[in-house]
């Protein structure tokens, strides 16, 4: 059982093993924080859409049911939508158009048709956060090395006094600028699945 | 924005693959040979023209006047993935040769960020009809464009000696990358020398 929440995170990591969901995953990748909105708006539908299809599998008949999976989806999309908006409409404007794409990030239609409508409710919803987790955290990883390079800074919350934004000595009066850019964000990728490459088949 | 304009921005200024994310999926997933990246390429430009032109209709229509915009992105899914059936089932009566051609690529369209991407960015930049039509071809140009250099590129991958781990997948991201940094030349400068 525990397998189903650990095999997300990085053995069938959705985007650099599986490699789905590039578009959000590159799209919304160059502040940090951005990564952090784009990651726990997933695991919500992810979370949501995989409970509700692994209780609903058995009502959906089978010619429908990938337009029902996307209706499901679509759903709750929408919700995150309207939170995100009324509780923080920075980050909904700076995700912009990638917050209602999450209907079509692959990941989340992949694994309401690979694996919640096969399994019942406790291990869809394991899959769901160890998978939701596993994408955070390539997410994650990207915009940490495209923020640090592009802008020498790492844009975190705002608590209390701190102002969220932790700043690199050296690389902020000296950043690589291009890492900010759409092309840095595809090399860093390409090295990233490379660097995941070499190390899976050393294992 | 003139039409010339909304052309030159969707095919080469923001292109959705190389400056946007949008549809890398296929982007990466169909470009090892020339010829099916073509089919793609012309499909997702047939069904994101006709779908921006459809969700426009559809946003200003439908969900504007009954004040219901926030059914927009379920509304938009369903319109794409019904839409794509439809121009299967069409094609397929009225033109088998090019349903040899595209069919295989018109299921995977659906789930293409490109195509609910160009819906989404004609409604919010608020277009007219002729423009979203116009903005929905020429981001699908855009893409025919990407992914017909990227293919090339790749078939000539091939044959050349890439290090063991960068075969396949990385090669193309960095490949992307490369030529990302060679579409950074077409500036938004670029529009105003042109038509001012």
């Amino acid at each position: 059982m525990i397998k189903e929440l650990t095999k997300g995170i990085f053995r069938e990591n959705p985007i650099f093993i599986i490699v789905l969901g590039l578009c959000p995953a590159l799209g919304v990748s160059s502040k940090v924080i951005n990564a952090l909105g784009m990651g726990a708006g997933v695991i919500f539908v992810l979370l949501s859409s995989n409970i509700l299809v692994s209780l609903l599998k058995n009502f959906i008949p089978d010619k429908v049911r990938i337009p029902s999976y996307i209706v499901i989806i679509a759903s709750f999309v929408t919700i995150v939508e309207m939170v995100m908006q009324a509780y923080s409409p920075v980050l909904y404007k700076n995700l912009g158009v990638f917050v209602p794409l999450i209907v079509v990030n692959c990941v989340i239609l992949g694994r309401a048709e690979a694996f919640a409508n096969k399994n019942s409710l406790l291990p869809s919803i394991l899959d769901a956060i160890g998978m939701g987790t596993g994408f955070t955290l390539g997410l994650l990883l990207i915009a940490l090395i495209r923020e640090t390079l592009a802008s020498g800074t790492i844009t975190l919350f705002r608590i209390g006094s701190f102002n969220g934004i932790i700043t690199i000595p050296g690389l902020v009066d000296s950043p690589v600028r291009i890492f900010g850019m759409a092309a840095g964000a595809l090399l860093v990728m390409g090295y990233l699945k490379a660097f995941f490459n070499w190390y899976t088949t050393r294992n | 924005m003139s039409y010339i304009g909304i052309i030159i921005t969707y095919v080469f200024i923001s292109n959705f693959i190389l400056t946007q994310f949008l549809g890398l999926c296929p982007f990466i997933g169909v470009s090892k040979n020339v010829e099916s990246a073509v089919g793609m390429g012309f499909a997702v430009t047939f069904v994101m023209g006709l779908a921006s032109l459809v969700t426009w209709a559809i946003q200003f229509y439908i969900l504007a006047p009954l004040n219901v915009v926030f059914l927009q992105t379920i509304t938009f899914i369903l319109v794409i993935a019904a839409l794509v059936q439809f121009v299967e089932m069409v094609i397929q009566k009225i033109a088998p040769p090019l349903y040899k051609a595209l069919g295989i690529y018109l299921p995977l369209i659906t789930t293409n960020c490109a195509v609910l991407g160009i819906a989404l960015i004609s409604v919010r930049s608020s277009y007219n009809a002729i423009e979203s039509f116009l903005a929905g071809i020429s981001g699908g140009l855009g893409f025919l464009l990407a992914i017909l250099i990227m293919s090339t590129i790749r078939e000539k991958l091939d044959s050349e000696d890439v290090p063991k781990f960068f075969k396949n997948i990385p090669i193309a991201f960095i490949t992307a990358g490369l030529m990302s940094m060679a579409f950074m030349a077409f500036d938004k400068a670029l529009l105003k020398n042109l038509i001012g």
